[in-house]
């Protein structure tokens, strides 16, 4: 009895000082992203502030720059979901309903391809897309997002299609549906909730990729290559401002997919 | 006019022959059901039928029409699935109208047809819900109502009842059979459970390792299993076997002696095995000896096992029977009952 309370509470204080670890930074930025220029250097930082204001983040907005580094942003994170889904999504659905030749062994090799630092890969990459003419240029900064979300599309959306009986796919067979007919009526309904997620979760690592996307542009920025152009050069306020505005969507979107990480982290 | 016929079917999944040569023809109407332990290769058998398999050799013929290479829409089946294959983001109305919705009938006939299916099956209160809000057997009604509406001259059904509870069961088992009078559609219906076969199929096929072992009604089956195997796996309790030989007009085993009036003379010394049913036997004041080793009670009769010679059999004793346990009592086997088989190969002998 008395041990059981001991390890609960071990593992509660584990787990809150790992919630303040995550949320701590998150809180500052937050708050010093809503303080006022004069006041952002005040010390020790009061808490709870004291005085909110809107005009950092205003003056982070009407940065020159920003607001199409933000469309940029959009552009590419919306064709590396649609890339990253046209190709990921039918080879998650292989490995849910096929038992093929080398099926362990693609897994494997589909979690590989992350062991290859993208600081290796952006050098041949730039000098590639120089060759081929896509040199800052969206789309080639979305291949090789899409190139990156690729490994976890294809194993969560393997997931999402395991989850989805195969006999409801037999059923509406034998009912007059075709293959592709059972797929687009029964199947792609039941799996569209996850779908959603890994869609989500893509746009959430394109947005915050930051590396690939400055190698492979000049001009035509997205706001995480944009504000790392300008960090040096920039006050801290529009530091703080930046970083909210980058994490925000982020935070959001995986609080409303986390069920569905959860199936991807094995806690099925 | 839709009669199935199988010829000459075999499917081989890798390296492994899941159907050996199956050749079953099953007459417009009846209700065939399939029937045999876990990976007999019954389900696949009827997946083949279904379409959602593909044979690797022999032709499939529904009615006049060849079917092997058809998709599953085109063979006109309806199929009834194991784990029921409701779909969850459809209302149990949905659910049923769901393949008259791929076949574009007017919206009037689908609705009536709906309906329809729903008062045979007793699901109008239900029409409305989601599947997530049914019992398990309502949700196999919903499966039968959805295959039953497509009015296809084929119903093929896999274990539809083995999710279900015991009572649940004997209720569902009875209302298929009714259901299946009224409609009068060619049922090939897969089960591993005998009382099922028993009590619904017009025949029985039972099947083993990917074959046919034997193909008859009911009785017939249960009267005259083909096969040691057949007799071991009808009937509860199973068969009783005891090996041994005709010797001296008696047929003499491991520690027991059974007296044989009337045998085919070349069946002298063959090393056989005797198949005889639980009520065939008779405990009696004399006889072939036996020893008690449990009584149960089952209310219409009790269960008596013995040890004859080293051979545990069971006899059913009518229900005030006075054995105890370590009794020696003598038992009476009725001759005509008694069935032959080769001791090799399990394969029953005409006496």
């Amino acid at each position: 009895m008395n041990a059981r309370v001991l390890d609960r509470s071990v593992l509660y204080a584990g787990a809150i000082f790992l919630a303040i670890w995550v949320l701590v930074p998150f809180y500052l930025i937050a708050i010093s992203a809503f303080t006022p220029q004069a006041k952002i250097f005040d010390y020790p930082k009061p808490l709870v502030p004291t005085s909110l204001s809107t005009d950092t983040m205003q003056f982070f907005v009407e940065a020159r720059g920003v607001i199409p580094s933000v469309l940029n942003s959009l552009v590419v994170a919306l064709f590396t979901i649609v890339f990253g889904l046209v190709l990921g999504a039918p080879a998650g659905y292989a490995l849910a309903r096929f038992r093929f030749r080398g099926r362990e062994a693609f897994q494997v090799v589909v979690l590989m391809t992350k062991m290859f630092p993208i600081a290796i890969l952006s050098i041949p990459l730039a000098v590639t897309f120089l060759q081929l003419g896509l040199y800052d240029n969206l789309i080639s900064v979305a291949l090789v997002h899409t190139a990156m979300a690729l490994p976890f599309i294809v194993l969560v959306t393997g997931g999402v299609f395991v989850a989805v009986s195969h006999e409801l796919e037999e059923a509406a067979q034998t009912l007059g549906c075709s293959r592709w007919g059972a797929f687009l009526r029964i199947v792609l309904p039941l799996a569209l909730p996850g779908l959603a997620a890994a869609a989500i979760f893509t746009f959430v690592i394109s947005w915050n990729e930051v590396f690939a996307a400055t190698i492979l542009t000049l001009r035509t920025r997205t706001l995480p290559a944009q504000v790392l152009a300008s960090l040096s050069t920039s006050p801290l306020a529009f530091k703080f401002a930046g970083g909210l505005f980058m994490v925000l969507p982020a935070i959001v979107f995986i609080f409303l997919i986390r069920k569905y990480l959860m199936n991807l982290w094995g806690s099925r | 006019m839709s009669s199935i016929a199988i010829d000459a079917v075999s499917k081989i999944f890798g390296k492994t022959p899941a159907l050996k040569d199956i050749a079953l023809d099953i007459r417009d109407g009846e209700f065939m059901v399939l029937l045999g332990p876990s990976g007999c290769g019954k389900t696949t058998l009827l997946r083949c039928v279904a379409g959602l398999e593909q044979v690797n050799s022999g032709r499939i013929r529904i009615g006049e029409r060849d079917v092997t290479d058809l998709a599953p829409r085109d063979r006109n089946i309806a199929m009834v699935f194991q784990s029921y294959a409701v779909f969850p983001h459809m209302t149990v109305g949905s659910n049923i109208g769901f393949g008259l919705r791929m076949k574009r009938r007017p919206k009037p006939e689908i609705e009536r047809r709906v309906r329809e299916g729903a008062e045979l099956l007793g699901l109008v209160p239900f029409l409305d819900r989601y599947p997530a809000q049914l019992s398990g057997g309502q949700r196999q009604r919903v499966a039968v109502a959805r295959a039953l509406v497509m009015d296809a001259p084929v119903l093929l059904m896999d274990e539809p009842l083995s999710n279900l509870d015991a009572l649940l069961r004997l209720q569902a088992r009875a209302d298929l059979k009714r259901l299946h009078k009224e409609v009068k559609r060619t049922t090939i219906y897969v089960t591993h459970d005998q009382v099922e076969a028993m009590s619904m199929g017009d025949r029985i096929a039972v099947m083993r390792e990917g074959a046919i072992e034997q193909l008859g009604a009911p009785m017939e089956i249960y009267d005259n299993p083909a096969t040691q195997f057949v007799g071991g796996f009808i009937g509860s309790p199973p068969m009783n076997f005891l090996r041994g030989a005709i010797r001296d007009g008696s047929f003499t085993g491991d520690g027991f002696a059974v007296p044989i009036t009337r045998m085919r003379g070349d069946l002298q010394g063959r090393e056989m095995v005797l198949g005889v049913r639980a009520e065939h036997i008779t405990i009696a004041d004399d006889g072939i000896p036996a020893r008690v080793m449990v009584v149960e009670p089952l209310g219409s009769h009790a269960l008596v096992t013995v040890l004859v010679g080293k051979t545990a059999v069971k006899v059913q004793a009518p229900i005030d029977v006075a054995v105890r346990p370590d009794q020696a009592i003598n038992l009476h086997f009725d001759e005509a009952t008694l069935r032959w088989m080769d001791a090799g190969t399990g394969s029953a002998i005409q006496r």
